[in-house]
């Protein structure tokens, strides 16, 4: 690790200052940037803990829509009782990466294998930074890349709870990311498929079978579809052809248990 | 009623109470005042010619010490490799030098090229970073086949190609070959051993400390056998006596074999301890074991298994290529051959039995022992091809087994792979497991499974193996450089306590609670009167360390011999003392008796008399009560049992789960159950993650892929089921004085053939025959996509 500055803020402006200064970079609760840069493979100047703002922790509900403060962790989300969202938190990492990784960390570096991006995307969620908000939708931008601009903070995520949900993780042996992971959603605008760990495109959609469920919300109503292993990742781990068989079989399976 | 003390007794282990309470000493919590802190710069090319190594601006940057290279160890021996093995043609094998750092070529990823020695890590990490090496990238050589076929780009240029030896063992080609054609049936089998990295807990460090005054080196390093690394290093790298150099290996966190070899690191910072005049301290994080730490397995074979009409086996045919990386470790070139061809007879009377070996040269990181070392890889190949013959010719795997099985009556038997069973009893160990894994009730669980939509397989295993390999002049002839005996010297205090000084060496292994009871039982006293010494070659005698299931049978028996000369001498004082003739003196629970009499005097008066000997017949005996044995064996110890997993299959996902395994063992006479199931339920977690998880795997330009636990795929807890294990079959060890036989490595020898037989058991109807190691979702996916 290289030296660097530390600071820690109590409020979102105090942050956003701060992450102005050159090579400056926001932290969560450290579990991907920490170890990548003791590796000396990340080397910010300065380090802008985001855990010291009150604003930001905690889990509410208001007016029928749930909001995750931005610096809140994976641990305080399992225990939130959100249904699908919380057993997907509950299951990230182990329980010292549940204790100190955050939902705004997960999302802001939206690892293509990461849990997160699947229920926010499946949820038609809504990023909220400092200074707007970004549909789902519009928010992922590809392996390690989102369109939040240069310093700007996610300070929390909202949705609306679904009818029905459930995420579906298929454990990569050794890391246990997810080698693939689908969620399905029942929201007011119709069923949401999305699939983290799969494509070379990161977190995505599965609109086929959206469609296919809107019709007829049952695991049979999938089998006749085929999922395309073209721009499926392969690695040590699954080819493309293993990625898109599991998309079909955790979609069914997540069908099956919402 | 269980005993609570001596041997039998499941003595909790005594080390723990420091391990478990963070009061453990490791190397790395050894800090020496004005140490340095050395950080290697390490190859990032598979292969390659150093054109240049620029390390002026390194030099200039704050804390640094010293900039080492090649160059600095010019005339400076070469890492030796302790086992010499000659080929088929009687020619040795081809021994390329191993350089301390690299000399003008690169040869894995992560080669030593210079080291920065420095104030603090940081900046000797920091100014590694400003070594400007200029490598100029060669074709790497990666697979095994291509680095044998003509023409390929050669590993070393001085030797005539990649092989290091081409080596055979068991009968005459020509008989072999008749017996397959011959034969009523001939199952063939291509599989792999996959390449595993050891992942001790503890990384390996080396601290390197030199007195000027005294001309005394001292290393403190993460080994197993701190006596061999003491003659290695001292004799073959760096010329130092033995006299003036001291090795301590004080705990260490796991071994698993990778810290029997000596490794550079150790050398270099030996050698930097006196080059920059203060302490030389080295410890790896867990990217560079990746890299440096010796790799174990890595198998490519071909076996061919001939039967007659009734299922019982005639001949046994087997080519192996073994990867032995880019240089020899240790005793690399000994495990694919007098620790792998040697057990291919399994516990069968297969009359015929031919191994092949090819060791071959890649630039990967040298290949050597890992918990097992060659028992495993022979198991594997021998278990799956005799379940594949068995499937094929319809007979149930457990008769075909037991038909063929070395019956108890026969010992000793001698094998057509040179080496001979004292003892054994495979149909009990059999009958054993099929009441302990309940093996009438799987058609029953295999129905739950499949009524909720899961496949079920019952995998059967037999393994032999041999521990305490020996004896010495056997071994020599066998191309081994060194001794296998073992040392202890048993040390009695004044006041009756008692220190032994052993030449085995605990990484995990119990030691410190075992080898007590022994003492404890044979003296009758209680075991906390002894404590154990090891791991320090000032205060040991000359011994060969822990490693291939040794200890309690060679450095236990060495125990007993010299606590035998203890209690001979004990008896003579207790016979003056009392008056009485040595003849008629009994020793029981801590006290001498006169035979027929109420006279006695306890262990404490006898040795007070020792140091203290007033009235002492001094005109026949020395005073003292200190006594040395070396015991070599005049054979190796033949654990064997037999193995039994279930596993559920998720044909969709072709997910794996073990849910059951049961072990039975044979390990002939059992000290601390305890500890022996403990070892156990370790070496059956590390088979079931060879079988289904580990794979270290390069990439065809000789890179590691996996080379962190990111992908690198450790068991974990929930990756292994409850064992149930039973060693309650035994037939003791006919030539040890304590009849065992070894208990480290048999649950990685007998699990990975368990699991896999289990898992093809489960596809069998789909048409699987055979899936590689590790059996991960994604191959078993693909295997059941191709059988359909």
């Amino acid at each position: 690790m290289y030296d660097f500055e530390f600071v820690k803020p109590s409020t979102v402006d105090e942050a956003v200052a701060a992450l102005s200064s050159e090579d400056a970079q926001a932290l969560g609760g450290g579990q991907t940037l920490i170890p990548t840069m003791k590796q000396r493979l990340a080397s910010p100047t300065k380090l802008v803990s985001l855990l010291g703002i009150a604003s930001m922790a905690g889990v509410s509900e208001n007016n029928g829509v749930v909001t995750i403060g931005g610096a809140t962790t994976h641990a305080d989300v399992a225990a939130a009782g959100l249904g699908a969202v919380s057993t997907l938190a509950g299951n990230i990492g182990d329980p010292a990466v549940r204790n100190r990784g955050t939902i705004g960390g997960s999302l802001a570096n939206n690892d293509p294998s990461a849990d997160y991006p699947a229920a926010i995307l499946a949820l038609g969620a809504t990023i909220v930074t400092n200074n707007r908000e970004i549909a789902a939708g519009d928010f992922f931008d590809g392996m390690f890349t989102t369109t939040l601009e240069e310093g700007e903070i996610i300070t929390a995520v909202s949705f609306t709870p679904p009818s029905a949900a459930s995420y579906q993780k298929f454990e990569q042996p050794a890391s246990h990311f997810a080698l693939t992971g689908v969620f399905v959603a029942k929201t007011a605008s119709g069923v949401r498929v999305a699939v983290t760990g799969a494509s070379e495109e990161g977190v995505h959609r599965w609109t086929t079978a959206e469609d296919a469920l809107n019709t007829n919300f049952s695991a049979d109503a999938l089998e006749g579809l085929s999922v395309s292993p073209d721009g499926m990742i392969a690695d040590l781990h699954g080819t493309a052809e293993y990625r898109a068989n599991l998309v079909k079989v955790l979609a069914q399976r997540a069908v099956a248990s919402c | 009623m269980p005993k609570d003390n001596g041997i039998g007794a499941s003595s909790k282990r005594r080390e723990d109470v420091r391990f478990l309470t963070g009061k453990g000493k490791y190397t790395d919590d050894i800090n020496i005042y004005g140490q340095t802190y050395a950080y290697f710069v390490r190859s990032q090319v598979a292969h390659g010619t150093i054109k240049g190594i620029d390390s002026t601006a390194a030099e200039a940057m704050p804390g640094v010490v010293k900039v080492f290279t090649g160059a600095d160890f010019e005339g400076i021996g070469g890492i030796p490799c302790g086992w010499q093995v000659t080929d088929r043609n009687g020619e040795v094998m081809q021994e390329p030098a191993h350089p301390v750092l690299a000399q003008g070529k690169v040869r894995h990823v992560g080669d030593p090229i210079a080291v920065v020695v420095a104030e603090s890590l940081q900046e000797a990490r920091d100014a590694a970073e400003a070594v400007d090496v200029d490598i100029d990238e060669l074709p790497a050589v990666v697979d095994m086949k291509a680095a044998l076929a003509a023409g390929s780009t050669k590993v070393h240029d001085d030797l005539t190609s990649n092989l290091c030896y081409d080596w055979t063992l068991g009968g005459e080609k020509a008989d072999v070959d008749a017996a397959f054609e011959n034969a009523h049936h001939v199952t063939t089998l291509d599989l792999v051993n996959n390449r595993l990295v050891a992942n001790p807990m503890e990384p390996r460090v080396a601290i390197g400390k030199y007195d000027a005054a005294d001309e005394d080196y001292t290393l403190y390093t993460t080994s197993q056998n701190p006596h061999v690394i003491r003659l290695l290093m001292g004799a073959f790298v760096l010329g130092i006596p033995e006299h003036k150099l001291r090795v301590v290996a004080p705990d260490v966190g796991g071994g698993f074999g990778t810290k029997i070899f000596h490794y550079a690191e150790e050398a270099f910072c030996t050698f930097a301890a006196k080059a920059v005049g203060r302490p030389v301290k080295w410890t790896a994080d867990r990217s560079e074991a990746f890299i440096s730490d010796a790799h174990g397995r890595d198998h490519v074979t071909k076996i061919e298994l001939a039967l007659d009409e009734n299922g019982m086996f005639v001949a046994l045919r087997t080519d192996t290529m073994a990867n032995m990386g880019a240089y020899l470790s240790t005793f690399a070139p000994s495990v694919p051959t007098w620790l792998h061809g040697t057990l291919m007879a399994g516990t069968y009377k297969t009359p015929h039995v031919s191994v092949n070996v090819r060791a071959v040269f890649t630039n990967t990181v040298p290949v050597d022992a890992y918990r097992g070392a060659g028992r495993p890889e022979a198991t594997y190949q021998l278990e799956r091809v005799i379940d594949k013959a068995a499937r094929e010719i319809g007979i149930d795997p457990i008769t075909i087994r037991r038909q063929n099985f070395i019956k108890a009556d026969e010992f000793p038997y001698a094998t057509p792979v040179a080496v001979e069973y004292d003892t054994g009893d495979y149909d009990a160990t059999m009958n054993k497991l099929i009441e302990i894994a309940d093996i009438a009730g799987f058609a029953g669980r295999k129905a739950e499974s499949e009524a909720k939509g899961k496949r079920r397989g019952l995998g059967i295993n037999c393994y032999i193996e041999a521990c305490g390999i020996a004896p010495s002049n056997l071994v020599g002839q066998l191309g081994a450089r060194a001794g296998l005996y073992e040392s202890a010297t048993v040390r009695v205090t004044a006041t009756g306590s008692i220190a032994v000084m052993t030449g085995s060496h605990s990484h995990g292994q119990g030691h410190e609670t075992t080898f007590p009871q022994v003492v404890a039982d044979m003296l009758g006293i209680d075991e906390s009167m002894i404590d154990i010494v090891h791991g320090d070659t000032s205060k040991v005698p000359m011994g060969m360390g822990t490693y291939g299931s040794r200890s309690l049978a060679v450095g236990g028996s060495a125990i007993v011999k010299a606590t035998e000369k203890i209690i001979a001498k004990a008896k003579k004082i207790a016979a003056h003392l009392l008056e009485a003739g040595e003849a008629d003196i009994e020793l029981a629970d801590g006290q001498f008796t006169v035979a027929g009499t109420d006279k006695s005097v306890a262990w404490g008066d006898v040795t007070l008399a020792a140091y203290v000997p007033h009235n002492y017949p001094l005109e026949d005996i020395e005073p003292g009560l200190e006594e040395t044995a070396f015991y070599d064996p005049n054979n190796f110890t033949y654990p064997a049992g037999a193995y039994a997993c279930e596993v559920e299959v998720d044909e969709a996902t072709g997910k794996v789960t073990v849910e059951r395994f049961a072990a039975a063992d044979d390990f002939g006479n059992v000290i601390n159950p305890m500890i022996v199931e403990g070892q156990v339920h370790g070496g059956i977690g590390q088979g079931i993650g060879q079988a289904l998880l580990e794979h270290a795997v390069y990439d065809s330009d000789g890179q590691l892929l996996s080379g962190s636990y990111m992908d690198y795929a450790m068991p974990r807890a929930s990756d292994v089921p409850s064992y149930v294990v039973d060693h309650s079959c035994q037939t003791p060890c006919t030539h040890n004085p304590l009849g065992v036989k070894g208990c480290g490595e048999a649950g990685a020898i007998g699990s990975p053939p368990a699991v896999v037989n289990a898992v093809v058991d489960a596809l069998a109807d789909l048409g699987v025959t055979h899936i590689d190691m590790p059996l991960s979702p994604n191959r078993v996916w693909s295997a059941i996509q191709a059988a359909k």
